[in-house]
């Protein structure tokens, strides 16, 4: 008997705290600034377009060298992810995406600076377990998924070139 | 008008980055796992390729174009055999992963963190 009053005394309390919960969610949301759609796709825009624009002007200069394009576009990605990193550990571009946000996520450079920017992070943890593993919490999904689904792909295509 | 072209490509990209990043509760890990599968699928499909055509790097850079390549490495491979159907998209995007792997644990090595300033 004093167990089932006790457990609908529990009951009461969570539901209470669930609507408290509530309510400060409803207070919170007033103070809390809406993103500026607008100016931040601009700033994306701009930002992104550049980074697109001068690959493309490094690559054209590359295969103009006489680099095949297949090569040309390695280099240029090889330039972008090496570029981001350094800037990762300078602290540039946490200042830069402070500004121009998914215009320097998107690219390329993001994959990059998603990598390094965690490992810093836990330095402390050592260089194998902190530094090591962190290098992929963000990049492991992004290589597993993306990996996944193009194995995936290549063995459809495989199946219809046989059969 | 290539430029233009790359410049309009992928600036769009990024503007779908923000709006997501804004308007909905996805982190960034997220949407970039979405944009990389998004790449795999839309070149599984045969319908990334003339975006690449049109756009060049703007279609490259952008991270749908590391699935692209993943991808496309993926449909080679297949038309040369099972092996290669496999090995077709890490081979393909290789170079940029290995650098990107030790270019950053040395770079992560070497910088310590730094306090944000505002």
């Amino acid at each position: 008997m004093a167990l089932q009053i006790s457990e609908e005394k529990n009951k009461e309390k969570e539901k209470q705290k669930k609507e408290i919960g509530k309510a400060y969610g409803k207070y919170a949301k007033q103070f809390t600034p809406r993103p500026k759609y607008f100016s931040n796709s601009v700033k994306a825009f701009i930002v992104g377009g550049l980074i697109c624009t001068a690959a493309l002007a490094v690559q054209n200069r590359l295969q103009a060298m006489g680099l095949s394009q297949k090569d040309a576009g390695t280099f240029v990605t090889i330039g972008l992810v090496a570029l981001a990193q350094l800037l990762t550990g300078l602290g540039i571009f946490d200042v830069i995406a402070k500004h121009a946000g998914a215009g320097v996520i998107v690219p390329i450079t993001g994959f990059a600076n998603s990598m390094v920017a965690p490992a810093i992070e836990y330095k402390k943890e050592g260089p194998v377990l902190g530094t090591g593993a962190k290098l992929f919490s963000v990049a492991g999904p992004v290589l597993v998924c993306g990996i996944s689904a193009a194995t995936v792909v290549g063995i459809i295509y495989w199946f219809i070139e046989k059969f | 008008m290539e430029y233009l072209w790359a410049f309009i490509i992928g600036g769009i990209w990024c503007v779908i980055g923000q709006l997501l990043l804004d308007g909905t509760k996805l982190t960034a890990p997220r949407v970039l796992v979405i944009f990389v599968v998004t790449g795999v699928v839309l070149q599984a499909l045969n319908l990334y390729q003339p975006i690449v055509d049109l756009a060049g790097n703007g279609a490259t850079v952008p991270l749908p174009g590391f699935g692209y390549n993943l991808a496309k490495g993926a449909m080679e491979g297949a038309q040369k055999g099972f092996l290669e159907a496999i090995t077709g998209p890490i081979k393909a995007t290789a170079a940029g992963v290995a650098v990107a792997i030790t270019f950053g644990y040395i770079v992560s090595l070497i910088f310590t963190p730094k306090s944000p300033k505002r």
